[in-house]
């Protein structure tokens, strides 16, 4: 297939067309929408399902109902957007069906507005709906990226019988790139043993999220606990740029880590020895790898579009062993490369201390360059 | 001399029916509308090709006492889970059973827009005026005046408003091929009731759209009366209320004959 220019929205719609979704259930929001307009348009030519809900609540709920029979299913939308969906998510986790979700995140809290934004990575990586569950995040950078994330949501949604979101920022979504489509998948998957389909030949099947013994619920969260844990042992995923010699690692997910790149090679044209991680993966964390740093370099520095919510994450897998400094844009502005080299040269030139909370030095240093 | 005493079996458990005690109430009306559920799975030969979606409320452990596939939703969203049932499986027969609670309260935008969008699926809505399972408290179809739990002085329709009359509201959508009401408090309301749900599944396995019985049933616990007392409630206090009548019937369902 050649590379075609494409809208990060539409692409993400059509890989996941390509990867043989069967039914879409969407509301528009933006900077989603296109993802939902693709899909009204693509969807019924392949008789395939497509409905624009009444809400985000309905949904997802459509969601639910058409991930019990077993068929590949989807929704997309944007951070307001999904925090409705935290109910359905929640029962979508209970009863252990796959359902892959697209969050094309915006400024926030509240109505917030429609810029590019991380602030949702709390959210959706550190829970969301109620009870004790955790779901797949994978953090693009690039339409490509988004492409391929998609197709792989897909794969590892109905693997683990799990909730695989596709975390992509209001960039990811509305930028336009040169990329790859995958091959159209043929639709021929064999019905999974657990789907409901009408009880023809057999006994009847039920799908349900309700354990109302305590202690058949305590198994089943225990059932959800090891299944996630085997996830975490088998699916963490993430790029390195220059950690081999590095002294300082910059570590960021999606658009930040991109624009977090740039900054990363311009310092090397300084001869600052600094590297890149880009979690791609956001949840399983790629906590052992950055523990694993922690012993090799000087200091990190965490940077993000938001106010330092995966910081958090980071600051648990280096455990005081290093430095951990902070960096980030909010509420949809997105930092410029320089932004970043700035605080690479910062933290190369000067001395580091371990002290305090580095959101508070970074507030300090964000708002007098806002002045 | 051996006379032999024909017999014939007149009365069994549905075939769509579970052989399990249900956990409803003595007096409760949910056991009823559950077995005339599956008496019309049996006689149109559905169970096999069924998927049932079942309601948070009193009746959320319908999924135990069908012997048919189900699935559990979350309060109020079971029609867009049928929908998206049906969506895929366009083929199969897919019913919502819910209450009003879960109906006329939380899920007033599912089920409104379920109906508007002609899903072809059949929904069976259990009217009590309570909130069953919480223990008792004001339904959007709670009548002027009753008390419950969180109406203790009785509902005060100048702060809670009025009852919702499901069936005449959703009758006004033109996705809806059926919309009846119908009572479970005499035998031959039962017989009614029965007919307008064999009716609601064949509307919708022939396509013909969005298809609703709203059933009067009793709480006789949350009531504070006894199951006789209960159907009486519902035949003097109810029936005013909700008048008993077919709301919508479209007129290539008014065909059919059962």
């Amino acid at each position: 297939m050649a590379r075609e220019l494409l809208k990060g929205n539409i692409a993400m719609a059509e890989a996941s067309i390509r990867a043989g979704v069967e039914a879409y259930f969407g509301y528009p929001i933006t900077p989603q929408t296109e993802l939902l307009e693709w899909m009204s348009l693509r969807m019924p030519e392949l008789g395939r399902a497509f409905l624009q809900a009444e809400s985000e609540v309905a949904a997802i709920n459509m969601v639910y109902g058409a991930a019990c029979t077993g068929k590949r299913v989807m929704s997309s939308s944007s951070s307001p957007g999904v925090s409705l969906m935290m109910e359905g998510l929640s029962y979508i986790a209970g009863t252990e069906v796959p359902v892959v979700l697209i969050d094309v995140v915006r400024g926030g809290p509240g109505l917030g507005n429609i810029a590019p934004s991380q602030g949702d990575y709390n959210q959706i990586v550190h829970g969301g709906g109620h009870g004790d569950y955790h779901a797949i995040v994978l953090a693009p950078a690039s339409v490509q990226e988004a492409i391929d994330l998609t197709v792989l949501a897909f794969d590892l949604a109905e693997k683990y019988r799990a909730i695989c979101i596709v975390l992509a920022d209001g960039n990811v979504g509305q930028m336009m790139e040169p990329a790859e489509l995958p091959p159209m998948l043929p639709l021929d998957r064999p019905v999974p043993d657990w789907a409901v389909q009408g009880a023809q030949g057999r006994e009847r099947r039920i799908l349900s999220s309700i354990y109302l013994k305590p202690e058949d619920e305590e198994v089943t969260n225990i059932r959800l606990l090891e299944r996630w844990q085997t996830i975490e042992a088998n699916e963490v995923r993430f790029k390195e740029y220059y950690l081999e010699d590095a002294e300082i690692a910059v570590i960021g997910f999606g658009s930040a880590g991109r624009v977090a790149y740039s900054a990363v090679r311009a310092a090397r044209a300084e001869g600052i020895r600094v590297g890149l991680l880009r979690p791609i993966t956001v949840s399983p964390f790629p906590s052992a790898r950055i523990a694993e740093l922690a012993s090799q370099v000087r200091a990190f520095l965490v940077a993000e579009m938001n106010t330092g919510q995966m910081l958090a994450d980071v600051q648990l897998a280096v455990s005081g062993r290093a430095p951990v400094e902070f960096y980030g844009r909010l509420g949809g502005v997105v930092p410029f490369p320089d932004e970043i080299l700035t605080e690479i040269q910062r933290i190369a030139y000067r001395p580091m201390t371990m002290n305090g909370d580095p959101r508070r030095s970074w507030l300090k240093r964000l708002k007098s360059q806002m002045e | 001399m051996v006379t032999t005493i024909p017999y014939q079996i007149v009365y069994s458990r549905p075939e769509s029916f579970s052989e399990v005690s249900t956990h409803y109430c003595p007096g409760c009306t949910h056991g009823i509308a559950h077995r005339l559920i599956a008496e019309v799975l049996d006689e149109m030969g559905l169970r096999e090709k069924t998927i049932g979606v079942a309601p948070v409320g009193c009746s959320v452990f319908a999924y135990n006492y069908f012997n048919c596939d189900f699935v559990e939703a979350a309060h109020g969203r079971a029609p867009a889970m049928a929908t998206g049932i049906k969506r895929v499986l366009p083929d199969r027969t897919v019913f919502t059973y819910q209450g009003d609670g879960d109906l006329a309260s939380i899920g007033m935008a599912e089920i409104m827009h379920a109906a508007a969008r002609g899903e072809n699926i059949t929904v069976v809505f259990i009217n009590n005026a309570i909130y069953g399972m919480t223990g008792g408290q004001m339904a959007p179809t709670s009548l002027p005046g009753q008390k419950t739990t969180s109406s203790p002085r009785g509902r005060d329709v100048e702060t809670t408003g009025f009852p919702v009359r499901m069936a005449e509201i959703l009758s006004k959508l033109d996705g809806v091929g059926y919309s009846v009401r119908r009572s479970l408090h005499d035998p031959k309301n039962i017989r009614l009731s029965k007919k307008a749900i064999r009716m609601a599944f064949e509307v919708q396995s022939r396509g013909l759209g969005f298809a609703i019985v709203e059933l009067l049933s009793t709480c006789p616990t949350n009531w504070g009366m006894t199951p006789k007392e209960a159907l009486h409630w519902v035949e003097d206090r109810m029936i005013p209320v909700f008048p008993l009548g077919d709301y919508k019937i479209t007129s290539s369902v008014a065909g059919i004959r059962v």
